[in-house]
């Protein structure tokens, strides 16, 4: 292998002469660069970029499983605003979020604030916290399904035996104020791991001499959490609250498995409501139209991300 | 006398941590408990109103179990699963290793677009484009085949392993490939021989993520297949266990709590990579 490339040539090799020359085409670091990032890009193309150009295509045709239809404009989003289970819809998405969201970030900054103590078992006790991020969501909500039975639920049996409430108990997944309660609180349970452990990351990051600080300027724990903590949490929290927005917004596992959007659509969110219009309708026009309402809010949050926390 | 009350308060402050910390792993670990305790109990001990539901009392039986694998495809499930996790993940992981590498590492024109792209394509959710790719799995022939769910998991494993591993090239000195590539080594195998193996840790990460991602997908497994034989463990479960009559719960839990179990044993082993990997994929975002 030591003999150089002009060794070769005096001797008569021109194929090598080639090959060097290729190598040395590829050596160069955009060529190098671009031939690396080719096969993500031609799999992002072809399999992200295309099917949402044709989500696009589709909402505005008459598109139904098996028959290619026509082009027919607005029509489809015309219909699904006049649509009363469509804004319903809505309205749940925003009730689920909003409500899921607060009791993410206030119990996890208070969980993250716990497991920050110089307690003893801290790897166990992460590693219990983590569980119901880790196992399947669709798993672990059959799970919930059968605590929230009709009959059968071990919440209200706890509940009568404790004399908190008369029998024979709510049917959790049965009313629309119960049903909407029972996929937040699954919600919140599967989610506040990330909150937590994301949390605690960004608490360790503070350096003590702050909390030293303030304490010799006479803060309390509140005015520390208050002046130190929070402050300093900002970017770590403004980054898992916009990253949980997306993905609370557009859950589809709770909801599908717990309710099917039940009872009367109280509980449909958006990609629910697409499954079914889309799927189980048939509707693949005015399905697609509908889970594309996902997307001006993953661009808000998308702009707020590159605009003012990937800056920091 | 100080000292004796600097102790007084640590030990108050545990006690309260500890107290308040309580209410939060019950939370989190009782719907485990509670799956596991009923894939063990009788029918006549679940269905009656009765009996105390937090423990077995009537004897622990198998019986749900058994049904599982006797009366079911679930191991051709488990199977499925297994086969399109490994492959998706693997496919995923080459595409990903020299994508972060190109975007953290070399300068070319138009490398910070490419790495927003990447970005972006991290944040989109399944559920905006279920629809349409259910159609370009139609059009590939591979609807309704475990190649639907192969070919299209790595739509969101990419972005995120690409993101995750972006992060871990950058810890990499550049010395040390400059050193490799001044030594006459070619810039693949800079990056097989030198930057690899010290990257290793963001590769497990991003192996064992999409690992757990692809075996706990839900939608696209439930939308691009629907023939018994072909579904994944998640979906098979879900779909597939729910039987007419009311009595269905024992062995609804066990296959929960069984399907659950390669993911189980990857975090207890693994631990740390996952909490690394959820506080990397964020934080450094």
């Amino acid at each position: 292998m030591a003999v150089g490339s002009r060794a070769l040539e005096s001797a008569g090799f021109r194929r090598p002469g080639r090959l060097a020359r290729v190598r040395e085409w590829w050596e160069q670091e955009h060529v190098f660069g671009y031939g690396l990032i080719l096969p993500a890009l031609v799999l992002l193309v072809c399999l992200v970029a295309y099917p949402f150009g044709m989500a696009i295509y589709f909402s505005l045709s008459d598109y139904w499983v098996g028959s290619p239809g026509s082009f027919v404009g607005l029509a489809n989003y015309r219909e699904i605003l006049d649509n009363e289970v469509f804004r319903q819809a809505v309205q749940n998405s925003f009730v689920f979020t909003a409500i899921a969201l607060t009791l993410k970030t206030v119990l996890g900054v208070w969980l993250a604030l716990l497991l920050a103590r110089g307690l003893r078992f801290k790897r166990l006790l992460r590693g219990a916290v983590l569980l119901p991020w880790v196992i399947p969501t669709a798993l672990s909500t059959l799970g919930w399904w059968w605590m929230f039975d009709s009959l059968y639920s071990v919440v209200n049996w706890t509940a009568l035996r404790l004399g908190l409430i008369d029998p024979p108990g709510p049917n959790w997944l049965g009313m629309p104020g119960y049903a909407m309660a029972a996929v937040i609180i699954v919600n919140v349970w599967r989610g506040l791991p990330f909150f937590a452990i994301t949390v605690l990351a960004g608490l360790v990051s503070i350096p003590r001499e702050y909390y030293e600080a303030a304490e010799v300027d006479g803060a309390g724990s509140w005015g520390r959490f208050l002046h130190v903590t929070l402050p300093l949490l900002k970017p770590v929290l403004a980054v898992v609250i916009l990253f949980s927005t997306i993905f609370t917004f557009s859950d589809f596992n709770i909801v599908y498995i717990l309710t099917r959007g039940g009872p009367v659509n109280s509980t449909h969110l958006f990609a629910t409501l697409a499954y079914q219009i889309g799927l189980n309708g048939g509707n693949l026009g005015q399905g697609a139209a509908i889970s594309l309402f996902l997307f001006p809010m993953l661009a808000a949050v998308v702009f707020v991300q590159l605009r003012y926390i990937r800056k920091e | 006398m100080a000292s004796a009350a600097s102790r007084g308060a640590r030990v108050r402050s545990a006690a309260f941590g500890y107290a308040n910390l309580v209410p939060f792993i019950f939370f989190a670990l009782f719907p485990f408990y509670f799956m596991l305790v009923t894939s063990f109990k009788s029918n006549a001990e679940l269905y009656n109103l009765k009996s105390i539901p937090f423990w077995v009392q009537t004897g622990v039986i198998t019986d749900h179990y058994r049904y599982l694998f006797a009366r079911t495809d679930f191991l051709t499930w488990m199977k499925n699963s297994l086969v399109i996790s490994v492959t998706a993940t693997a496919v995923s992981l080459v595409i990903a290793i020299l994508a972060g590498y190109s975007l953290a590492r070399l300068r070319f024109p138009g490398v910070a677009s490419f790495g927003t792209a990447v970005f972006v394509t991290y944040l989109v959710p399944p559920t905006l484009l279920f629809l349409p790719l259910s159609q370009v799995v139609v059009w590939l022939g591979i609807s309704d085949t475990i190649w639907a769910l192969i070919v299209t998991y790595p739509t969101f494993l990419v972005p995120f392993s690409t993101w995750l591993l972006m992060g871990y090239f950058r810890t990499v000195p550049r010395e040390i490939e400059e050193c490799a590539l001044v030594d006459g080594a070619s810039r693949m195998q800079t990056l097989v021989r030198i930057v690899l193996p010290m990257a290793v840790p963001g590769i497990v990460c991003a192996a064992l993520f999409g690992f757990t991602l692809t075996w706990n997908e839900f939608i696209y497994a439930l939308t691009f297949v629907s023939q018994t034989a072909n579904k994944t463990a998640v979906v098979g479960v879900t779909a597939d266990l729910i039987r007419g009559d009311i009595y269905y719960w024992g062995s609804l839990m066990a296959g929960a709590v069984l399907a659950s179990v390669p993911i189980v044993i990857c975090y207890v082993f693994f631990l740390d990579y996952y909490v690394s990997g959820l506080t990397a994929g964020a934080v450094k975002g």
